[in-house]
């Protein structure tokens, strides 16, 4: 039985090692990477390689399934770029539906949810009534909520389409208000690159930033081996096509106050997917990685998560990085009293 | 973590890993499908998975929290004497939300001279029982959740799994068939009572052979004897609710659908008892071409 993602981790930096599976634990690596949100990333990786019928059969499910999200996610993309024709400012793609807009290696396979998109801040009235216009509504009506997201979060309260069920996540910076490290938004809108259809997507150096800070400023680290999987795919890119980007990348972990997340980003990289990042990027090992490492890794060949303990830390730890104590405390027994869970 | 127990089933050509917290629901799974190939590669398509939702929860007062490789937030947890209703819930959410390989109808089938008759209602509408009690009566049981619709061919493939019969198809169902073949009977489901039912042999030995849709049906139960024809558009939007991957094949799907509907004829069937079901089944059959 596999007692972590370790075989998840290998499979994808070198596919070669499936060939050595049996078949159990073919089923345990499928379980593993369907719950880590990497079954399309792994079909991908292992598209040329000889591996049991039952497996290519679910490999390609995965494949199938993933180019419908990316065909769902640019046609999402696109009615947003068409509710806010008249916006005259940028609009910028996020995450997923970013990397898939600008033909990203990050982007094959990848699993893609809502339509995040970021603006400037003092436009969010325009750009929130343009979109209620078009057929977007409030997802949660709860005044408190609606509250909190408009005075301490990065993004308006989440808005689906009535007619698609499509959510629309509206950002005005990359991380929550209340974070330690507060990114420079200004210069992410400045230096945005124009694409084809008149979005926009980060500069390259932003962008992988930007998932940097979501990984570790931002969260329990759910998710957490996907986002480094695409850490890894946007640095490989990046830096195999101009030889200014691990410059640009220090410069801008420095703007945006991202210097040890971002060193810390790549030291796991490097340890889980062999990215090519230098000693003097990565900077010295922590002990920290350790406890990193182990909750990243907390999945067993059942599809379990693991490790309740490290995992309860990192969810710990994901309030304290948001939120000042006095506030946390304010907040939670808000929640608490409405006999919700706090917003993730 | 806790240790689980696990084991494979195929049905049709879906496999899958089962791992539960408890034996129990595992060994009653493994008796109802008894007859069932295992997988032939030892490769499945699907994992389950049977834990307590709470740690404690394995031991005291244990209740069934539903997982899997695909899973929905919200699915309450059921007590252990439920257990096999778990794993068969936790396989249907596997198929509803993992399938891609057909379109799925959630409607039963069965099978007369190579050609499928297909029934598809809401829950109450009987054709679940349908299927049942034409399956005992000569047709070949194909499946009562499912209907697997070939995005290739148009051919209905076979999902036999156990068919599960509610409150009163029990009683009916009890007439016709051996009781060797019953699961253990479960109260206070969220859908009453339920009694799984072993499908015939031949369901089983056949699970592998598909068969052309010849007639589609809509019945509905506790309504006088009648049949009705449909529009077009009226079968398709209804056969878009009733399926769980329409939306998720996008266009492969929506091809599949539309030649499903221009080949098969469909009526709308209203009965108030089996007999007289398989009377209207059998004049409409008759007349097929």
């Amino acid at each position: 039985m596999m007692r972590d993602a370790r075989p998840l981790v290998r499979a994808l930096r070198e596919p070669a090692s499936v060939e050595t599976l049996n078949k159990s634990q073919w089923s345990e690596l499928i379980s593993i990477a369907r719950a880590e949100s990497l079954i399309g990333s792994l079909a991908h990786r292992l598209r040329d390689l000889p591996v049991p019928d039952r497996a290519r059969a679910v490999l390609q499910d995965a494949i199938e399934a993933h180019d419908l999200a990316r065909q769902q996610a640019l046609w999402e993309a696109d009615c947003a770029r068409r509710a806010l024709a008249d916006y005259p400012g940028k609009i910028v793609l996020m995450k997923g539906t970013a990397y898939v807009a600008a033909d990203l290696a990050a982007g094959t396979g990848r699993s893609i949810g809502d339509l995040d998109v970021m603006v400037a801040r003092d436009d969010l009235p325009v750009v929130e009534s343009a979109l209620l216009d078009a057929g977007w509504e409030w997802v949660k009506p709860d005044p408190y909520d609606d509250r909190y997201y408009r005075d301490h979060m990065h993004e308006l309260p989440p808005l689906i389409h009535r007619e698609r069920d499509r959510m629309i996540d509206v950002h005005h910076t990359i991380l929550p208000l209340t974070a330690r490290p507060a990114p420079n938004a200004q210069v992410i809108l400045d230096s945005a690159v124009m694409l084809d259809n008149g979005l926009h997507v980060m500069a390259p150096a932003d962008m992988v930033l930007h998932s940097i800070a979501h990984l570790f400023a931002d969260g329990d680290l759910a998710g957490g081996l996907r986002n480094l999987w695409d850490i890894n795919l946007l640095v490989r890119q990046f830096a195999g096509a101009d030889e200014e980007f691990w410059m640009e990348l220090d410069r801008g972990a420095q703007i945006h106050g991202l210097v040890k997340e971002m060193r810390r980003a790549l030291r796991l990289a490097i340890r889980l997917y062999d990215t090519p990042a230098s000693g003097s990027a990565a900077g010295k090992p922590e002990w920290a990685d350790q406890l990193f490492l182990r909750r990243l890794l907390a999945r067993d060949g059942y599809g379990r998560e693991t490790r309740k303990l490290t995992r309860f830390g990192f969810y710990v730890r994901s309030h304290w990085l948001r939120m000042p104590p006095l506030m946390l405390a304010r907040h939670l027994w808000t929640k608490w009293r409405k006999g919700g869970k706090p917003p993730n | 973590m806790q240790a689980m127990h696990q084991i494979l089933l195929k049905i049709g050509p879906a496999a899958f890993r089962i791992a539960s917290a408890w034996r129990q629901p595992l060994e009653q799974l493994e008796a109802l499908y008894r007859d069932y190939p295992a997988p032939p590669d030892g490769l499945v398509d699907f994992t389950v998975r049977l834990e307590p939702g709470k740690p404690w929860r394995r031991h005291v007062r244990p209740s069934v929290h539903i997982g899997g490789d695909f899973w929905l937030p919200d699915a309450a947890p059921l007590p252990l004497s439920q257990g096999l209703l778990a794993g068969e819930m936790g396989m249907n959410l596997q198929m509803a939300l993992g399938w891609r390989r057909h379109l799925l109808l959630h409607a039963s089938s069965v099978e007369k001279d190579g050609q499928a008759l297909v029934m598809t209602g809401l829950s109450g509408s009987g054709k679940s029982t349908l299927s049942a009690m034409l399956a005992e009566r000569g047709w070949r049981f194909m499946g009562d959740e499912f209907a697997l619709l070939s995005l290739d061919t148009g051919d209905i493939v076979p999902f036999p799994r156990l068919i599960s019969l509610k409150n009163k198809a029990i009683e009916a169902m009890q007439k016709v068939a051996p009781a060797d073949r019953f699961g253990p009977e479960m109260t206070g489901t969220p859908k009453g009572g339920i009694r799984h039912l072993v499908p015939p042999r031949t369901a089983i030995d056949r699970m592998n052979e598909s068969a052309k849709p010849a007639l589609l049906l809509f019945p509905r139960f506790g309504h006088a004897s009648a049949l009705r024809d449909m529009g077009q558009s009226e079968i398709f939007v209804r056969l878009t609710q009733a399926s769980t991957n329409y939306v998720a094949l996008g266009e492969a799907g929506f091809l599949a659908l539309v030649r499903f509907v221009e080949r098969v004829p469909a009526k709308a069937m209203d009965y108030q008892s089996i007999e007289q079901a398989e009377e209207l089944i059998e004049s409409l059959w008759s007349k097929l071409p």
